[in-house]
């Protein structure tokens, strides 16, 4: 889970990372405010999740209050990559003197929590990790889950050679930590990490997401989710225990474990087919989640052809049957289904199906052709 | 031969009473595989189909000597039922538990470094020896003891795999789940080694996806150490970037560690990946 930055600098000065003094604003008087309050010049920040912010005009310093009524309703009015933009950070525009990189984040090779940093800051830091690696320092945790002294102090002389820095940089890098480790970060990122005219130290930019499997344990973070970015159709199969991610294609697709799923996937382009989309009905599939996987899949007009690829283990094939006879008396299924079962209890299933007068595969290159072929018609 | 569990594998469950714990007993115990104990706080004392139940890991060890766990715990209880493991010397942990936080598994992992357990997992479907013993959740039936290894980061596609193996009478020495997280206690490169070495094993399939750059190190290591032929296959070729596909560790984040980096790369040393399941018999025949 994402939030935004305004939400991450709120979160930076509970942990006591310094930032340029400022707030989100809704709406121009707002703005006016805050600017008036702080003085200028000021910066002003779209919040959006998506990337491509400065690209797109969503970031601009203004000198004076007719200059930020100008620029503010002009971002105001973008849309980043499909998002509108509801509110706008403004803080005091800072003396840049020079930029750094810091982030806390998993290394999900070597299993452990990682701070990167960087004397090269503002960049895109995987673009430095790839050209000049050597610019890149890394400080392992070993799974420890805080700063160790000796280590840490090491660690720092390569990055700063004055005391003052040195101080200033590890209380920034002990409250990045703090807030990762007490709300299961999956990264939290200062980028860049500024140093002004009077030698102070300020995060310029917050970025934080969070574990998803961990949220239970934080349920305070729930209420800074931005809904807008996430797909209806996506979040309502989630409330169903179901994974689902909409994609381009025409064939809609069921299928049970993740694997599976997107190797059906590529199966339907490898026959020349463009799937609607992927969907995980998990293990111990009930007819319920069948039935409720069937009415998402449906709500996409696009879709020609529906596959179910079921390899029964757990997952009872009698089961997926029952569901999908329910599913036929519930609701208006126009596209044709092509129905692949085996494993666990097939023979019911297949008798059941057939019953209900749908065919059923035992191979999935023959369904997957199927779908493909009726996809098309 | 095998890898990693056998006939002489004497198995724990813990979690052994839940709901999942309980199915699986049943159908490992069907299977052959020799369940010595079960473990469910506050159960102790209890049987369930002949099995005796434990309060703790410990107490399970010094009445029944398990050499081998799986978990069936819920997410929230993992990193805990992990550690009773390896505090009590268990060799080998098989956690079944989707859903763990991160953070847990760096902590298990911090504690595993230095230890005698294995971990097998988070989030994957068990192991399974043919014949001899199966430690999971795949189902029993469709495999066939054989020389053909089968190594994977998913669940049901190796059921597939494995399904259209023994359709074409290429019995399997051992199958290992890896999971389909960030982080797991045992890589590719650890299961091609074993694999390597067991003299029952002739031939090897390994079934990977996109996200992190495990297949990548899979290469490199068997560039300079693989003596027995690979057939490979890559699933997400069709994902859309930046979308997590179902697993939580199937997200292509950068080019490295989408399909066809690592499809690319693992055909530069030598491994035949096929572009369908289906077709891996085949390509077996033909190393």
């Amino acid at each position: 889970m994402k939030i935004h930055e305004y939400q991450a600098v709120e979160l930076f000065r509970k942990f006591g990372i310094p930032v340029p003094e400022g707030r989100v604003a809704a709406d121009l008087a707002e703005a006016q405010a805050i600017a008036g309050a702080i003085g200028f010049p000021v910066v002003l920040k779209a919040q959006v999740l998506s990337g491509g912010r400065g690209k797109a005009g969503g970031v601009a310093i203004v000198a004076n209050s007719k200059e930020l009524k100008e620029r503010f309703l002009k971002i105001k009015n973008l849309v980043i990559q499909g998002y509108p933009i509801e509110r706008i950070l403004v803080v005091r525009a800072l003396a840049i003197q020079k930029e750094f990189y810091v982030a806390v984040t998993v290394d999900t090779f070597k299993n452990d929590v990682v701070l990167i940093a960087s004397r090269q800051g503002g960049v895109d830091i995987e673009e430095t990790a790839k050209k000049s690696p050597e610019k890149i320092q890394k400080y392992y945790f070993n799974g420890r889950r805080e700063l160790e002294v000796r280590s840490w102090a090491d660690f720092i002389q390569t990055l700063f050679p004055d005391p003052a820095s040195q101080m200033a940089f590890s209380k920034i890098a002990g409250g990045l930590v703090e807030l990762f480790q007490r709300y299961d970060c999956s990264l939290a990122e200062i980028n860049p990490l500024v140093i002004d005219s009077q030698g102070r130290f300020y995060a310029a930019d917050a970025k934080i997401s969070f574990d998803d499997n961990a949220l239970y344990r934080h349920p305070e973070l729930l209420a800074l989710r931005d809904l807008k970015y996430e797909d209806p159709d996506e979040l309502e199969a989630k409330q169903n225990d179901l994974s689902f991610v909409k994609m381009e294609g025409n064939v809609g697709c069921i299928v049970n474990g993740a694997g599976l799923a997107m190797a059906t996937l590529d199966v339907i382009g490898l026959l020349g087919g463009r799937p609607a989309n992927f969907l995980d009905v998990g293990g111990s599939s009930s007819p319920k989640k069948v039935l409720n996987a069937l009415r998402i899949i449906l709500k996409n007009t696009k879709v020609k052809s529906i596959l179910i690829n079921i390899f029964g283990g757990i997952t009872r094939c009698d089961d997926i049957a029952q569901g999908i006879l329910e599913a036929k008396k519930q609701l208006d299924i126009q596209p044709p289904l092509v129905v692949r079962l085996t494993g666990t209890n097939e023979q019911q299933a297949k008798e059941l199906l057939a019953g209900g007068g749908i065919n059923t595969f035992s191979s999935m290159r023959e369904a997957v052709g199927k779908a493909v072929v009726l996809a098309r018609t | 031969m095998s890898i990693l569990i056998d006939q002489n594998t004497r198995l724990l469950i813990q979690g052994i009473t839940g709901r999942d714990g309980s199915f699986h007993a049943q159908r490992m115990l069907e299977y052959g595989t020799k369940v010595v104990a079960g473990v469910t706080p506050g159960k102790g004392g209890q049987s369930i189909f002949g099995v005796p139940v434990f309060n703790s890991v410990a107490e399970a060890q010094k009445k029944t000597r398990p050499n081998a766990a799986v978990i069936y715990v819920p997410a929230r209880f993992a990193k805990d039922a992990i550690l009773e493991d390896v505090h009590a010397g268990i060799e080998l942990v098989i956690c079944i538990t989707e859903g763990i936080p991160v953070l847990d598994m760096v902590e298990v992992m911090g504690i595993l470094r230095g230890s005698k357990t294995r971990l097998i997992g988070p989030n994957c479907p068990g192991v399974i020896s043919p014949g001899k013993s199966k430690v999971g959740i795949m189902p029993g039936h469709i495999h066939q003891p054989g020389p053909i290894g089968v190594v994977s980061r998913s669940g049901t596609l190796t059921y597939e795999v494995v399904y259209n193996l023994t359709l074409n009478r290429l019995g399997q020495s051992s199958c290992v789940g890896l999971g389909g997280d960030p982080i797991i206690g045992t890589r590719f490169v650890d299961v091609l080694e074993l694999f390597m070495r067991d003299p029952g094993t002739q031939g090897i399939v390994m079934v990977g996806e996109i996200g992190g750059e495990d297949e990548q190190r899979a290469a490199q290591w068997i560039q300079s150490n693989a003596v027995k032929p690979i057939v490979g296959f890559i699933a997400g070729r069709s994902a859309p970037k930046g979308k997590r596909m179902g697993h939580a560790g199937a997200i292509i984040s950068s080019v490295d560690t989408a399909a066809e980096s690592k499809i690319r790369i693992l055909k530069e040393v030598g491994v035949s990946v096929v572009d369908s399941p289906d077709e891996i018999p085949a390509a077996l025949q033909q190393g």
